[in-house]
């Protein structure tokens, strides 16, 4: 069977899979709908967690990332797990106990105001949309390179899959989707791992290949092997950063805290049947997840590797097909700066910006390119990070099966995470706004149906974005941990923690916070982008780090306002006090 | 903490929180201290301050700062959280409060 056959195949039968999963498990009442009937149990909503979390960018970016940042690239490692330490010790088991259906319900609750969760239902729009738009790409990558699609039917097509499990299953039909997508995700990442992994050091195992020796005779461990090669054709060693302590400090801190604050995983934990539950579910979800992190770094040091050997010094007409194939998708480009139909690749940009290609054909073959070659240096190779894990198998020469498995599991990955934020999105408008605020006398059937009404609206809206990416998509994606870590995770936090913090200063905190993050990613991503240098940064601190000074100043004037404003009331004392201790979650969930 | 812990024992005579939910509120309180600086330290203090002296030192092929930044750190996490699961499933029964 060819491969594009084995790709439709796989593809094809991972749907099917997620369509029988979305009609088998259908909500039929809002409870269903918003926490899947609060019994799933912590293994199953652990697996959950890991496909809601890790979504396109984890599964085809960040080995890329890591391939070419090196030891920068662990702010993401370390930012994008270490957060599952703050929900389980700090947040999860007590929001679990305080059992309603959203983020906003307990902002709105502990803050006794109708103000406070409407603040924080903008925050979680503004955090889940930012954060979608990315994976609709992400899915429209993978269709235009494996099934020969345009980007625009990729995206629509991706829409129809999630738009069936999410509109009629809701938190129900997506937990068991996503226990699905979760399997096909970690077989499709780690099938070639161990590939990799095994023709690079002879040993399967990625975690300590990494740590191995290369078997080339050389003697020398992979990563120095890697310094080597990488110091040899100019660029710094890999491990090395090149970002400043402070920075990298910074911006580790604010993907730990964005995390622990990010809605579509907070909701995850209100699914459980007990308080307990929800620390146990916190573990299994990082441990999933640690399968996939924990292999990211040996299969970026790989591709890596392996890009250099094939790459560099290989005449344009003997590349391998995968070069060519991802030239045809814009994603790999070569300049012939020499005239030798030699490719060098090295340290520098070959040229400015992304590729923009001409119709025609170079004296190599190759496809020629508008933009001007930087003459400044001698590399001719442009590369987007992203193709990594996708070209992985084709750069290893891996069998056809796994290029389409891996196919899969890029779908997996998008679908499930936007999933996940459809969902979250959906419920703070039919539950905090409609139910909760503008129309409380609401039946339970029209909420649900107001549910379904703006989960589909919302899809609607995130295929427009991943069809017609605006430029500030790509540029802010990343933010979206900044803000919640400036807005949401402090007033929650507080809100367990103390019983003093009242509605005034939640508000003021969570208002400030989000704020300031936002005027400053503002400023230094789209208003003035040519200032965006580490000289005019606020202490050194780069607008992807700038979340944790905006949770400082959260809490600073939350602590200030409310020392100068009235206390909260008694029952608001008493329920922290309830939250508090984990007896009788379950019998909270009984109706 | 002094100050709320007064609080909380004002309004425990009419029946709000019991001496039992109190203690246990503070164990694990305590429990979270301790955790939380060994979650800072594998991370932040073995990832990245203290990397550049840690990489003098090796763990099979990895400098032992790399390691704990891409790998160390990680599975540390997971411990912590482990730990207290079980910890705190033992404080529960200690004091009567498990679901």
């Amino acid at each position: 069977m060819s491969t594009q056959t084995l790709i439709y195949l796989f593809v094809g039968l991972s749907f099917a899979l997620y369509i029988g999963i979305a009609i088998w498990s259908r909500a039929g009442s809002t409870k269903e709908f918003y926490v899947a009937g609060g019994g799933v149990n912590p293994v199953v909503n652990g697996m959950a967690t890991a496909a809601d979390w890790m979504s396109a960018a984890s599964f085809i970016s960040m080995a890329g990332l890591i391939a070419f940042l090196g030891y920068d690239a662990s702010v993401y490692l370390m930012g994008w797990t270490g957060g599952y330490v703050l929900l389980a010790l700090l947040l999860a088991p007590y929001l679990r106990k305080f059992g309603q259906f959203t983020v906003p319900d307990f902002i709105g609750t502990r803050y006794y105001s109708k103000a406070a969760r409407v603040v924080a239902v903008i925050c979680l729009i503004f955090i889940s949309f930012t954060y979608i738009a990315g994976q609709m790409r992400g899915v429209g990558i993978v269709f235009s390179r494996f099934l020969d699609v345009s980007i625009f039917w990729g995206v629509i097509i991706g829409m129809g899959i999630v738009f069936i499990y999410a509109v009629l299953g809701g938190m129900k039909g997506i937990t068991y989707t996503q226990v699905a997508q979760y399997c096909v995700l970690i077989f499709a990442y780690m099938v070639p791992a161990f590939f990799l992994s095994f023709m690079i050091t002879g040993n399967p195992i990625p975690q300590i290949g990494l740590g191995s020796e290369v078997n080339d005779g050389s003697g020398l461990y992979v990563l120095q092997k890697l310094d080597l090669v990488l110091t040899d054709l100019g660029f710094a060693p890999y491990t090395d950063g090149s970002k400043s302590m402070i920075d990298v400090f910074c911006i580790t801190l604010a993907l730990m805290v964005g995390t622990a604050g990010l809605p579509h995983v907070i909701v995850r934990f209100f699914t459980v049947p007990k308080a307990s539950d929800a620390r146990k579910s916190a573990f299994w979800a990082l441990l999933f997840i640690a399968i996939l992190y924990t292999t990211a770094p040996a299969v970026g040091a790989f591709a890596r590797l392996n890009f250099v050997d094939t790459v560099n010094q290989t005449a344009y007409e003997d590349a391998p097909a995968w070069f060519g194939n991802w030239e045809g998708n814009d994603l790999i480009a070569w300049v012939d700066k020499n005239q030798d139909g030699v490719m060098q690749y090295s340290a520098g940009t070959a040229f400015e910006g992304t590729p923009v290609f001409t119709e025609e054909r170079g004296a190599s073959g190759e496809r020629l390119l508008a933009n001007a070659p930087n003459s400044e240096n001698t590399n001719e190779v442009y590369v987007d990070r992203d193709i990594m894990v996708l070209a992985n198998p084709e750069i290893g020469n891996l069998p056809g099966w796994v290029i389409a498995l891996v196919a899969a599991g890029g779908l997996a990955a998008a679908l499930s995470t936007a999933a996940g934020l459809l969902l979250v999105i959906s419920s703070s408008v039919s539950h905090d706004l409609l139910k909760s605020t503008f129309r409380p006398d609401i039946s339970e059937k029209g909420e649900l149906l107001a549910a379904r009404l703006a989960a589909s609206a919302a899809i609607v809206v995130a295929g427009y974005l991943g069809i017609y990416p605006p430029g500030w998509v790509a540029e802010v994606v990343a933010f979206a941990f900044g803000l919640a870590a400036s807005s949401l995770f402090p007033a929650i936090f507080m809100g367990i923690f103390t019983k003093s913090m009242n509605k005034e200063g939640a508000i003021a905190g969570m208002v400030s916070g989000l704020f300031f993050t936002f005027a400053y990613i503002f400023y230094f991503k789209l208003a003035n982008p040519a200032a965006n240098v580490a000289e005019n940064w606020l202490l050194g601190i780069s607008p992807e780090g700038i979340g944790v000074v905006g949770m400082v100043l959260n809490f600073a004037v939350a602590i200030a306002v409310s020392k100068m404003t009235a206390s909260p009331p008694v029952e608001v004392r008493k329920l922290v006090d309830s939250i508090r201790v984990p007896r009788g979650a379950a019998s909270a969930h009984v109706h | 903490m002094e100050n709320e812990q007064k609080g909380q024992e004002t309004r425990a005579e009419d029946g709000e929180t019991s001496a039992a939910e109190n203690a246990y509120w503070h164990e694990n309180v305590r429990l979270l201290v301790v955790l939380m600086i060994i979650w800072f330290i594998a991370s932040f203090g073995c990832g990245i301050l203290l990397r550049d002296w840690l990489d003098q030192f090796s763990i099979a092929g990895y400098p032992l700062g790399f390691w704990f930044a891409q790998q160390g750190s990680i599975y540390v996490f997971m411990a912590l959280i482990l730990f207290y699961v079980l910890r705190m499933r033992k404080i529960e029964r200690k004091y009567d409060l498990d679901d």
